[in-house]
């Protein structure tokens, strides 16, 4: 059904405004302080670009393992019963509302050097998390994935599933279901999960300082080079902020349009 | 700004009521109806516990001086001077940042060391790889972490290694001298470079390997009264007080070097 135009009432209009001006004059303020004739050659100076390289790696990465264990979780959480779920699931989306330096401390005592399964690491194979990439990629997971998990499980619940047994009455086998005619039906529901997954890994910073701490090239993502750079550079903070605001935004606009129905 | 500050300011203060409450200190709240409002205290994150020391002895002298304090890292407290917080007195770790204040018209006369620090490598309680010195940190296989150059401590640490003549490439260059003590304390690095008060403050987990004077680094704390102060009088109070022996010798308690 088509609504036309309607008024709107002062006070909400006021609010709204209000509510608006929030997020936009922060906005704003960055960008009036931004030192824009240094734009070029602030963000091309190596330690930007090795910043911004190792930010798209390690979130690109975080999004792929967010996407092969998430998935599976959701469709548990969407699909099986069974005692405990409500439980499980509000523990695998803590990090949602953990503090991400408790993540990232939670972390090393689950797989630092001294942690539960990094010391069986360490002794077995050798292998330490903590100051690799891979520890960073790791911290992004830990505070991303949630998103993700949550997103996939309401598309699983709000699609129609007799499609799925119709497809079944024809003769499909399970796995032909899940590939040919649930991953499909959920698509829009994964791509936007994915996304704020990996808009989420992109802006991680807390816990990927403390389990992953801060080396160039190696774990200073682009979060953390924006916090040392306020110390020395403030300038390229600026823009090097400016450029995580745009492909964020980037993101958001694209995925309202394109995936969520532009209303 | 200014309102964000203001909360912040407020919110310290509540924090320092409720600590002050905790321990059972005589508060010197509300004990008068004409009690003199605060001075307000901006000091360097390595100075918390030393100077909270402070404030609670300057509340004993006649008359009683009351202080509240924001502590972070002095870059942090530099930007927030310069954005307009309300401060009377500064306390920064290390000269380049109070002389951005200097620099700026900010500051009220000139500026007095009270205060020095040194650099120590911090092991693990027990020492368990058996350090001895710089020169020990460029084995092979062990975990060292350094705070990041940008910071005053990661500037110390790079002085004294270039002195050492050693070269070693952290595993980590963390943002202040707390997250070194921190990793190393969990274990997670075998070594790092810090102040020896915060080895002092890192409790029984860790202990301090000292660094000779030849290859040391002494970092001098200078405190000025701030021109924004409104308590001028009782800020120049303050910044006697710690410089008088009973100062010192709060500072002394805490591992500082005297001026």
């Amino acid at each position: 059904m088509f609504r036309g135009r309607q008024p709107v009432p002062l006070p909400i209009g006021i609010l709204a405004g209000a509510g608006a001006a929030f997020f936009i004059l922060p906005l704003i303020g960055l960008m009036l302080r931004a030192p824009w004739a240094n734009l070029w050659p602030d963000l091309t100076a190596p330690e930007s670009l090795l910043a911004l390289r190792l930010s798209l790696v390690a979130s690109l990465s975080a999004t792929a393992l967010a996407l092969v264990l998430g998935l599976p979780l959701a469709w548990i959480y969407a699909r099986v019963v069974f005692p405990g779920r409500t439980v499980l699931r509000a523990l695998t989306t803590l990090p949602m509302v953990l503090p991400p330096v408790v993540g990232g401390v939670a972390l090393l005592m689950a797989f630092g050097r001294r942690g539960l399964l990094g010391q069986i690491l360490d002794a077995a194979f050798g292998i330490r998390l903590p100051f690799t990439t891979a520890g960073a990629v790791m911290a992004e997971t830990f505070v991303a994935m949630p998103f993700l998990v949550l997103t996939v499980e309401a598309g699983l619940r709000s699609m129609d599933r007799r499609y799925e047994d119709a497809a079944r009455t024809l003769g499909a086998g399970r796995w032909t279901v899940l590939r040919r005619v649930t991953l499909p039906l959920v698509a829009p529901s994964l791509f936007a999960g994915a996304v704020l997954c990996w808009a989420r890994a992109l802006g991680e910073f807390g816990a990927t300082i403390t389990f992953a701490g801060n080396f160039p090239g190696r774990t200073q993502t682009l979060p953390l080079a924006v916090y040392l750079a306020l110390e020395t550079r403030p300038d390229a903070a600026i823009l090097l902020s400016l450029v995580l605001l745009v492909v964020s935004l980037v993101v958001l606009v694209v995925l309202r349009d394109r995936w969520l129905g532009s209303a | 700004m200014t309102a964000f500050i203001q909360i912040r300011r407020s919110s310290l203060v509540a924090a320092v009521g409720l600590v002050a409450a905790a321990c059972g200190s005589p508060g010197p709240v509300s004990s008068s109806p004409a009690a003199p409002s605060p001075v307000t205290v901006f000091a360097a994150a390595s100075l918390t516990a030393a100077f909270q020391s402070m404030g609670s002895a300057a509340g004993h002298v006649n008359p009683p001086l009351l202080t509240e304090y924001n502590f972070a890292g002095s870059p942090t407290l530099v930007a927030q001077i310069q954005q307009g917080a309300p401060v009377d007195v500064f306390a920064s770790a290390d000269q380049p940042n109070m002389q951005k204040l200097v620099d700026g018209g900010l500051v009220m006369g000139s500026p007095r060391v009270f205060a020095t620090n040194r650099l120590q490598i911090v092991v693990a309680a027990g020492n368990p790889k058996g350090i001895t010195g710089l020169a020990d940190l460029v084995r092979p296989g062990l975990v060292v972490v350094l705070c990041a150059p940008a910071v005053p401590c990661g500037r110390y640490a790079a002085q004294a290694l270039e002195k050492a003549g050693v070269r070693i490439v952290p595993a980590s260059e963390e943002t202040d001298v707390k997250a070194v003590i921190g990793k190393v304390s969990l274990g997670e690095a075998d070594a790092g470079i810090v102040y020896v008060t915060d080895v002092r403050a890192g409790g029984a987990k860790v202990q301090g390997i000292a660094i000779p004077d030849t290859q040391n680094v002494v970092a001098a704390y200078p405190i000025a009264v701030m021109k924004a102060a409104s308590h001028g009088r009782a800020a120049q109070a303050f910044v006697d007080f710690v410089l008088s022996p009973q100062g010192q010798r709060i500072l002394a308690s805490f591992a500082f070097g005297g001026p």
